[in-house]
Parts: structure tokens; sequence; C-alpha cells
């Protein structure tokens, strides 16, 4: 096993590589120089000729890209042209603020989904199936700015139950750790300020974790209904266990792999996805950051952001893949 | 004595969207305190339908019990709540099926399969469990039974799977043993094994037993009484030497024609033209009528009931007693 985790992990060497040459030519593949485009039409010859200078451009394409590589490398994402900051002391806390949305959006996916398909399988073809299909349906197909907007209005604004905007309450804010606010209050021990995240959090999360919840509900009904039919699951029955053992422990391990599956390419999707849901709810996530840098042509910004979603994603399914082997005892992994 | 088990006129549909199918149609059969009893019959005819009935094990929608009676131990099981009926199952009746190769989940180990049943029933902890596994492996005849518990069914050949099966089966000692076609999915020299197998088991526990099958060379070694099954209904029931020797139903008798046998040299093997009638087609009359050689023009028209034609011996057929005496004369 550790021997594969090993290969496994060597194997990302050539998906990385690859990653980073996409990623950095993304500033040469725009036509014409890229110091005029960032600085417009409008710019006087010195400026440009200063901003090639300062990023590199006139050095031979090759060398360029190592230097970037070994940058990316020792940890240095380079400057943001439009705040002159180290890009990863910036991107850092609207990295953490999605990945904390993102995580609660496939909790919150998670469970009721799984549940909701595995119940909808059982009950196959009862009220309680077709309703569960119907609400996943209607799930994926709604727009989630849409959606955002009429939770806005109906719980923040006609109810006044959860705050609509941002990640916490600015006259009493939190201090920051990890990056994380949920976990940062709880090791504070500042019990108003997580409760304060958590409801931050709600409405966001539900907007985002919709379709997700969506598409996880109707694969793991899929995926439950083959292996309800299976001759094992009788043997089960056959031992007198009550239908809560039959499908959570008999049916659900072997029905997981492809839920598992989903899940992986969901966080993909949710960490790049967000932007539409961080703009309604005013996260200070990272997609905005992207979104905000493409509005001002910081191209490093751009870079820099598209990169580490990628680095992620690729690592999260790194991590789907040795989870698979936990599922199903049959892959052998040599 | 009482039986143990008393199926009472037992009618099992289907409820399928192209009509209701009468998959058991009025069974009876009792089963006493240690015996085996046999049933036999083509693919069809009902027998683990019949099972499925009794472990309350039908797909749930589609099978349901119409009519009839289970009766075990003076329980009528088609009348208990699901609750109680998981107190039976596994723990007084237990099931081995016919597909050692599917029947165990893939995903947990041996040990964690036949243990779940004994933590359930009869409140064992984990290393109880375990430690109860590893010796009926043993019984069951698997050596290394401390290493195998902590395997996975994908390590096992089909031979060995049946054994776990069985071994899971008698986990609980339960009363009663349905074995549905328990040697058709395996190599004829394992099929000899398992057989051996269970006939030891039995020897050693009072535990009765069902062992449905379709190979009448299986029920002369196993069991003591046969019920033969036909398109949902009992044809004949007597004890395995009188079903063997004078069979009184023509169905049993071109079962019995069918079996290949060593000393005689024949080109072709002997089969009953052909098939058991879709439900949908099911003829009035005698529901084998269409297949067989002695029909007459009542057999089209009326259904036969059972007759008696000896002591324990019954048949469905107007003509028992001629073709049972057909049987002995040559």
């Amino acid at each position: 096993m550790s021997s594969y985790i090993t290969r496994r992990i060597l194997q990302l060497i050539p998906v990385l590589i690859g990653m980073s040459i996409i990623v950095f030519s993304i500033i040469h593949a725009i036509p014409g120089d890229p110091a005029t485009v960032i600085l417009g039409d409008q710019a006087t010859p010195e400026a440009v000729a200063e901003l090639r200078e300062e990023m590199g451009l006139n050095e031979p394409l090759v060398k360029q890209y190592f230097s970037y590589v070994s940058g990316i490398l020792t940890g240095d994402l380079g400057t943001s042209l439009k705040t002159s900051k180290s890009i990863q002391e910036e991107i850092t806390p609207y990295l953490m603020a999605t990945i904390e949305l993102m995580m609660m959006s496939m909790i919150i996916a998670i469970i009721i989904g799984v549940n909701a398909g595995i119940i909808a399988a059982w009950k196959r073809a009862s009220w309680f199936d077709y309703t569960a299909m119907l609400v996943a349906l209607i799930g994926v197909s709604i727009p989630v700015f849409w959606f955002g907007l009429m939770e806005q209005w109906i719980f923040a604004e006609k109810l006044g139950l959860l705050p609509s905007t941002g990640r916490m309450n600015a006259r009493e804010p939190v201090e920051a750790l990890s990056g994380l606010l949920l976990v940062d209050t709880i090791l504070q021990g500042n019990w108003s300020g997580f409760w304060d995240v958590l409801k931050h959090l709600i409405l966001p999360s539900i907007a985002l974790g919709t379709i997700p919840m969506a598409i996880i509900a109707r694969i793991t009904r899929s995926s439950m209904l083959e292996v309800l039919e299976l001759d094992y699951i009788r043997t089960a029955r056959a031992k007198g266990l009550s239908g809560f053992w039959v499908l959570y422990k008999h049916a659900l391990k072997n029905a997981f792999a492809p839920i598992l599956t989903i899940i992986g390419m969901l966080v993909g999707l949710l960490l790049g996805g967000a932007v539409l849901t961080e703009t309604i709810f005013g996260w200070p996530g990272v997609g905005r950051y992207i979104y905000d840098a493409i509005g001002s042509r910081d191209y490093p910004v751009i870079q820099s952001g598209i990169l580490i979603i990628a680095t992620i994603f690729v690592f999260v399914n790194l991590i789907v893949d040795l989870l698979y082997s936990l599922l199903d005892p049959r892959i052998n992994y040599r | 004595m009482k039986p143990l088990l008393s199926v009472q006129n037992l009618k099992t549909h289907f409820f399928t969207d192209n009509g209701v199918v009468p998959s058991v149609d009025g069974v009876s059969f009792t089963v006493n305190v240690g015996e085996t009893l046999g049933i036999v019959g083509e693919s069809g005819s009902g027998k683990s339908v019949t099972a499925l009935s009794i472990m309350q094990l039908l797909p749930s929608r589609k099978g349901k019990i119409v009519d009839g009676k289970i009766l075990f131990q003076d329980v009528d099981l088609s009348k208990l709540s699901d609750k109680k009926m998981r107190r039976i199952r596994g723990n007084e009746i237990a099931m081995i099926f016919q597909e050692p190769m599917t029947s165990l989940n893939p995903g947990y180990t041996i040990g964690n399969q036949i243990g779940e049943a004994l933590r359930l029933h009869m409140k064992m902890n984990r290393n109880e469990a375990e430690q109860r596994s590893i010796d009926l492996l043993k019984e069951v005849g698997i050596s290394r039974a401390e290493k195998i518990v902590r395997d996975y069914p994908h390590r096992l050949s089909g031979g060995m799977r049946q054994r776990v099966m069985i071994a899971m089966a008698l986990a609980c000692n339960p009363k009663l043993i349905i074995a549905d076609e328990p040697t058709t999915a395996l190599d004829v020299t394992i099929q000899a094994q398992i057989l051996e197998l269970i006939q030891k088991m039995k020897k050693d526990s009072s535990t009765s037993m069902i062992m449905i099958t379709h190979d009448l060379g299986v029920v002369s070694e196993v069991c003591e009484r046969v019920v033969v099954m036909y398109a949902g209904r009992v044809v004949e029931e007597a004890s395995v030497r009188t079903v063997l020797e004078s069979p009184s139903h023509p169905y049993t008798k071109g079962l019995i024609r069918s079996i290949p046998r060593l000393e005689q040299d024949v080109e072709w093997l002997e089969s009953i033209p052909g098939n058991v009638p879709i439900p949908s087609e099911m003829p009035t009359g005698c529901k084998f009528a269409s297949r067989c050689e002695i029909a007459t023009d009542q057999c089209m028209e009326e259904e036969p009931e059972l007759y008696e034609v000896g002591p324990g011996h019954i048949s469905r057929c107007f003509l028992a007693r001629e073709v049972k005496n057909a049987i002995t004369a040559t």
C-alpha cells in the first residue's frame, strides 16, 4: 500500500509540470505584448519597457519558465501588479475562506444527498422517492444566483434570521489563525464568534451545496439500487439484520465508489466555480479574488490562483483514489 | 408429535407489469423435528419462492403471500411483524443460498460476516464472536481458520465460500436450515464434499432441514422425505425410498428417468419434452397434461387433487395408482 502511495505521488509530477506549463503560457498566449496588454493602450513606451524588465519578459522563454517554476517551488508566487504585495500572502485568506465555504457546502451536500439517495433507493417508487428525485432535479436545474438571491430575500430580508453577506460581523471581527474561522473560533474558545461565523456560513453554503447535493442524491440512489439487487444483500437480510444495517453497512460500502468519484470532482468544481455564490454573498473567496484580478489584468495573480486551485483538485483526487482501497479490499495496490 | 414447520395452502403471487404470476399456488407440507425434507422440481416450479416465503424475504412490493399459513412452532410467520421476523431469521431459521460466489459481501471479512449474526442474536461481543467464528469455520472443515476469519471473500474458492455460508447458517444453532440448491453452482467433486459436510452437520445436531434441489441424486443422499413441485404446486410427496422406487406421478417418473446412469450405455439422455407452462398460459386441467405421455381427456379439463396412494404417499394424478403399479411391475 505504501509503495502504491509513493508511485501514485510520483505520477503526479508530470501532471503538475503540465499544469505549470499551461498556467505559465497564459500570459504568453494573449495576443500582443503582455506588458502592453496589462498597462493598456495609453501607456508610455517607457512604462511598458520598465514592466517588461520587471516581469523578466526580455529573458528567453525557457529561462522565464524555469525562474517561474523555481519561484513556485520555493513558495514564491510572485507579486501582484495591482497591489505590489506578495501573492501568497494576499491569496491565503481568500483561499481559506473558499475552502471553509466549500467544506461546509460539501458536508451539507454529502449528509443530505447520500441519505436522501439511500432512502429513495430503499423506498423505491414511493412518494419519498418521487419527491426526493423531483427536488434533486429542481436542485440541479435552478441557477445559483437566483437561488442565492431568494435565500437572502427570505431569510435575511423577510425573516431577518440570518445575515445575508460577509463572513462575520464586521463590528466584532474574529482573529484569524488558520483562516478557517470556524476552527479558529473554537481554538480561541470564542463561542459567540463561532455562532456568528456559522450563521454567516449557512446561506452561502446551502446555495453552493444545492447542486452537489442533488447530484450526490441521484448518484447514490442509482448506485444503491444496483447493489440492493445483489445476493449478499439477501444474505444479510437472511441473518436477521435490520434495514438500517443492511443499507448502511452492507449496501453503502459497496455502493460508495461512484459517489466518492463524484465528490472528488465536485470539490474541484466548488473551489473554482464558486465565483457566483461568492459575489452574491459578499464572500471574500478565491473565486472572487481571481475574478477581480481578471478585471484588472493582474496576470501573476490569475496564474497563481489557477495553479493553486488546480493543485488542490489534483490532490483531492489522489485522496479519492487512495480511499477506494478502503472501500473495496479486492483492489490490489502493488 | 407436532411438526416444527407446517406450510398450509401457501399462495405466493408476484405482481408484475404483465399481470399476476402465481408462483406458488396452494402448497402444503410439513417438516418434523430433526427431519430433512427435499423439495424437488424444475426451474420455475416455485421451490425457491416457497423458501423465500418461509423466510419472509420475498422481493418487497413484487412478491406477496396472498393466502395460507406458515406455522413455525405454532407461530404463523406470514402474520409476524418485520421486527419479530428478524428475531427468527438467522437465529431459528437460517438459509444457505445457491450462489456462494456472490452471496458474501466483498467488503467485509469472513469473521465479520459470520460474527454479525452472533453479535445480533447471541449478544456476543467482538472477541467472542470472532472466537466462535473460528470454531465454526473449523467445524465446516476449513483449515487455517484463524487466518481465514480475517480474510476477505474474494480470496476464497467457491467451495470454501459455501463452507463459510454453511458456517454462517449454523452460527446461532438454528432449529431449521433451508438450503436452496447449495451445490448447484459448485464443481462435481466439491458438490460431494459439501453434501458430505451437510450430512455430517445434520448428524451432529438435531437441526431440521429443507433441501431445495433439482437433483434427485442429492435428495436420495441427504433427505428422508421428498416433495415434488411442478408449476407452483405439490404433485407428489412420499419418503425418498418410495418416490425413487415407485413414483406415482408421471412428472416424478420423468425426473427419475432423466438421471444419467453409469451402468446403461445410452446415446441420448432421457428428458421430459416441453417446458413448464408460462403462468399466463396455465392450462385449466392438470398443469402437466401437455407434457404427459398418458394424459387423458379428463386431465386436460379437470385439475386433479392430491390422492393418497399409500401410507404417507400422495400424488396429484388421476392415474396415480396405475403409474405406481406400472413402475413396480416393470
